[in-house]
């Protein structure tokens, strides 16, 4: 159908302005998911700080997060016994329920056994068994932040899940993706409960990067999917796989408990929030109830009103794999044309993208990409390269440094779909209003722009879709 | 070869702590040993960035794996009045091939694209830990880069486990010392030249220190490195003096331009009245004994006179509505001492300070500053901070963002003092500033709603204990 253009990954040695974030920062994330857990990084302090100040910047919130410090010697030497301090150190002093390991760079290119110090660990520290202990292998130099959350809640469902003799009818569980916000999951446990159902999410943000007020000071996670939910997720009665990074995960669910697994590759779009809709009827067997009917209807009539502004609108978007399967989906369906796809890692899912071009690459791509865009979608840290083209950016994704709420946002469902909706059309609807109506305007939009420099004059406007006929 | 360096640095005469040490102490020294599971700080690859990054023209390429640059770049406040190159995030991003065949053929190729591309006067490659065990020789690279593509490309070997932040700030000083420093000369040289080590145009901090420079006939010659460029730092060991600001970080550099160059150093603060007029006095007086024409220090004197009078005055709107509030502040070391006399003199009342990087010289002045009354912590647990400010013993916090929460969810006032700040607290009109900030915080409305009880938590709704209202009303 469209024409995927690929660039050899080999034709640039310095990526610019880097798209991608590493694999342990993402197992981070996910490790934030579950109450009363601290990550911590095996590598040097470093690998923390960065990452520790990248999601305080995008959560506005106090991350907790650790690390083994590891220097010179004991990189050479082993990093075990800086592992084992660092265990029991977080143990006596923060007392959490779960510790989630990271392995960085530094130490998956000495190559530790991590597997081997687990049952080390645990022979030599039995006083320590309350603590529930995850280890996942996320190398820096390899995959990106979406890999590494995905390692996470592998290893979570590896090392935790245990199959249930017993089915609870109402129990369903939902491997949430890292591309569902912490505001997505919300609504979601929303949408699932209104079916008598509850939801277990893994990892559950909606319950820990919403902005809790603490009463006193904690060093942990606050609130979060508990480590006993997680123990019993054996005895639910579906699983709801969100995202293709949660496949893996999901597989490893379905193949250690028996719980049927439903994939959803999204939940962003009317098309597929009645497929979510449908299978909850079919686990529940109720009715969906009036206010999902109420927000379908306002989905579908925002979608009348709104489908002026796609329409044939050039959009490049650079996001982590499955978020950006998720908006050129939905931008497709509005009837707008992906001009561009660059994802910052390799992802099974980047065969299924619809964009004139799918690249794995960096915001210097998407600067070169985009020239004749009408928008570009992507985190933060693409508003230099939109600036310089003059191309208006649409921010989503992580990290989101310069909005307020940037982890409330929700995309999911009719009406985080019908949000999304509203957040790109206003862009495109108050940039028709706001343009020059003295000038000429241009011919009626043809399929593709041709020479017309950034498409200012472009816009379907003439039916008066837009109401600027009456400036 | 870094080993060596680092022997060199731990081992600095310009450094009064180091003084103190004996032989076996030094060796060890500076880098507290890191916690495993109760560490916090960047690494010396963060320090090394944090010194040279602000050199706008100049690209800054990092050689390591995605999780060193790409969740780190773009997080730093230091602007730039020109180029926005040094903006942009470079690195070799390795791979798993990369780490088993060895990245340097990646890392020529890296430098030669951002030559070829962006024509930069420089090119500032730095190490980190992955291409550092794996052996990658970044020196011979950029050796060869600079000789193959006639620029200056420099080594900045600083991977990340060999220590802190600190450490990384003094080797990123050598790599400026042996390959950057002392390369060019400037087209011509004034009497009043001089060189400021260790300000970063944090916020445009600089532009606000610059214009009374200026005034007064004082070249800035050379800026280490805030709004910094690099054939200006190259010709630094031409300034007639250097300043040190935030000491610590940077002596090796001061000392050894005077050693190579015999260009006096001071150390110097921007922040505080008394102190930027401090240090205007010892840059011109320091001046004047190196040859510059006397004149310079009676215009010195009138701009310090003028600056503080209108300071002052500025000052004074705040002092009623600061009185009796009390600070709690945490910053490292000699900035916040500079800090303290200003923030006094506009009426606020500091608490204490942390003491965690200051050195036992610095504690003793301020005992004998502020008597024993005063609170120095060494090591202050986060959740003790948190009781402290829950027990309402402070009105507000100021200190870096990584610790903002620790107040913001105790509901008190918060300020960023540190380098992801966005308000400019330097010079005279830097501490109208601060006092501005500060005074904006404590007066803001929503902290009165924020410790309101909620519905649930109240035992009798407030409605109804007011003064029966509605049903006057009602009757009405």
């Amino acid at each position: 159908m469209s024409h995927i253009q690929r660039f050899p990954s080999a034709a640039k040695a310095a990526s610019t302005n880097p798209l991608k974030m590493s694999q342990p920062l993402g197992a981070a994330l996910a490790y934030l998911g579950v109450d009363r857990c601290l990550p911590l990084f095996h590598g040097s302090q470093g690998c923390t700080a960065f990452g520790l100040v990248l999601l305080v910047r995008h959560f506005r919130e106090a991350i907790p997060l650790q690390t083994t410090a590891m220097d010179q010697v004991s990189t050479i030497l082993g990093g075990y016994d800086n592992l084992e301090q660092a265990l029991r150190t977080i143990v006596e002093r923060n007392k959490p329920a779960m510790i989630g390991v990271a392995t960085t760079g530094v130490t998956e290119t000495k190559g530790e056994d991590m597997a081997g110090q687990y049952t080390l660990f645990r022979q030599r520290n039995p006083g320590l068994a309350d603590t529930a202990l995850v280890f996942a292998n996320t190398p820096d130099f390899a995959g990106g932040f979406e890999d590494g959350f995905a390692a996470a809640v592998t290893a979570m469902v590896d090392r935790l899940v245990e199959p249930s003799p017993v089915v609870v009818k109402s129990q369903i569980n939902v491997l949430a993706g890292s591309h569902l916000s912490p505001g997505d999951v919300e609504e979601l446990r929303d949408i699932i409960e209104g079916f008598g159902l509850s939801p277990i999410f893994l990892p559950d943000l909606s319950l820990s990067m919403v902005g809790r007020q603490p009463s006193d000071f904690t060093a942990t996670s606050l609130g979060g999917v508990s480590v006993e939910q997680i123990r019993s997720m054996g005895a639910s009665v579906a699983t709801i796989v969100v995202g293709e990074h949660m496949r893996i995960a999901g597989n490893a669910l379905e193949l250690k408990t028996d719980v049927p697994s439903h994939f959803f590759s999204r939940l962003t779009g009317l098309e597929a929030s009645d497929k979510l809709v449908r299978l909850l009827g079919e686990i529940s067997g109720r009715p969906a109830p009036a206010r999902l009917r109420r927000q379908r209807e306002s989905l579908v009539d925002a979608m009348l009103d709104g489908h002026f502004f796609f329409s044939r609108k050039r959009i490049a978007v650079a996001l982590e794999p499955d978020l950006l399967y998720t908006v050129t989906s939905f931008l497709a369906d509005m009837g707008a044309e992906v001009i561009a796809a660059v994802s910052p890692t390799q992802s099974p899912v980047l065969e299924r993208l619809t964009a004139a071009t799918v690249m794995v690459g960096d915001h210097s791509d998407v600067e070169t990409l985009a020239r004749d865009a009408d928008l570009i979608i992507s985190n933060s840290h693409g508003r230099q390269g939109a600036a310089r083209i003059g191309v208006p950016l649409h921010r989503m994704g992580l990290p989101l440094f310069d909005r307020l709420g940037a982890g409330l946002r929700v995309h999911v469902g009719y009406r985080g779909t019908r949000e999304l909706l509203f957040e790109v059309g206003n862009l495109f609807l108050s940039r028709e209003m706001d343009h020059d109506h003295h000038a000429p305007h241009g011919p009626a939009h043809g399929p593709g722009h041709g020479a017309e420099p950034h498409g200012e004059d472009a816009h379907g406007c003439g039916g008066g879709s837009c109401g600027c006929n009456a400036g | 070869m870094l080993q060596d360096k680092i022997q060199d640095v731990f081992n600095e005469p310009g450094c009064a702590t180091n003084q103190t040490k004996s032989a076996k102490e030094k060796k060890k020294g500076c880098t507290k040993s890191l916690k495993p599971g109760a560490a916090a700080g960047g690494c010396a690859y963060d320090g090394a960035m944090i010194v040279l990054q602000p050199i706008a023209d100049a690209a800054h390429l990092v050689h390591g794996p995605i999780a060193c640059l790409g969740n780190s770049w773009d997080n730093r406040g230091s602007k730039s009045s020109g180029s926005q190159l040094y903006r942009t995030g470079f690195t070799t991003d390795l791979s798993e091939l990369d780490v088993i065949g060895g990245g340097e053929k990646k890392l020529y190729r890296a430098i030669k694209e951002i030559v070829q591309q962006y024509d930069p006067p420089a090119v500032f490659v730095y190490q980190t830990c992955v291409p550092a065990m794996t052996g990658d020789d970044i020196a011979a690279v950029c050796k060869f880069a600079s000789q193959k593509l006639g620029k200056p490309v420099i080594p900045v070997d600083a991977p990340g486990f060999v220590g802190s932040k600190n450490l990384g700030n003094k080797l990123a000083g050598e790599a400026l010392l042996d390959h950057v420093i002392g390369t060019v000369e400037p087209d011509h040289t004034t009497p009043t030249d001089v060189c400021i080590i260790g300000e970063y145009n944090l916020a445009g901090e600089l532009w606000l220190v610059k214009p009374l420079l200026d005034e007064i006939g004082i070249r800035l010659l050379s800026c280490i490195s805030g709004d910094g460029r690099y054939q200006e730092v190259a010709q630094a060991h031409r300034a007639r003096v250097t300043m040190m600001v935030c000491s610590q970080a940077l002596v090796n550099v001061g000392r050894k331009m005077e050693e190579r160059y015999g260009i006096p150093y001071f150390e110097g603060s921007f922040y505080g009245v008394s102190d930027m007029s401090d240090t205007l006095r010892t840059m011109t007086r320091m001046l004047v004994e190196r040859g510059a024409d006397k004149s310079l220090i009676d215009r010195a004197e009138g701009v310090i006179a003028r600056e503080e009078s209108r300071v002052w005055r500025r000052l004074e709107p705040y002092k009623p509505r600061f009185d009796g509030k009390r600070v709690l502040l945490f910053t490292g070391g000699v900035k916040s001492w500079s800090m303290v006399s200003a923030l006094e003199g506009a009426g606020l009342t500091i608490l204490g300070t942390s003491t965690k990087k200051s050195t036992p010289q610095d504690k003793e002045r301020i005992k004998k500053m502020k008597g024993d009354e005063f609170h120095q912590w060494d090591d202050l647990k986060p959740r003790d901070i948190h009781k402290m400010l829950a027990e309402s013993q402070a009105d507000i916090m100021m200190s870096g963002g990584r610790s903002q929460f620790i107040s913001l969810k105790a509901k008190v006032p918060w300020l960023d003092i540190n380098q992801e700040r966005h308000h400019a607290y330097a010079g005279y009109d830097g501490i109208v500033n601060l006092c501005e900030e500060i005074d904006k915080t404590l007066s803001n409305p929503i902290w009165r709603q924020v410790r309101l009880a909620a519905p649930w938590e109240s035992a009798v709704s407030p409605a109804l204990t007011a003064p029966t209202m509605a049903p006057t009303m009602a009757a009405e």
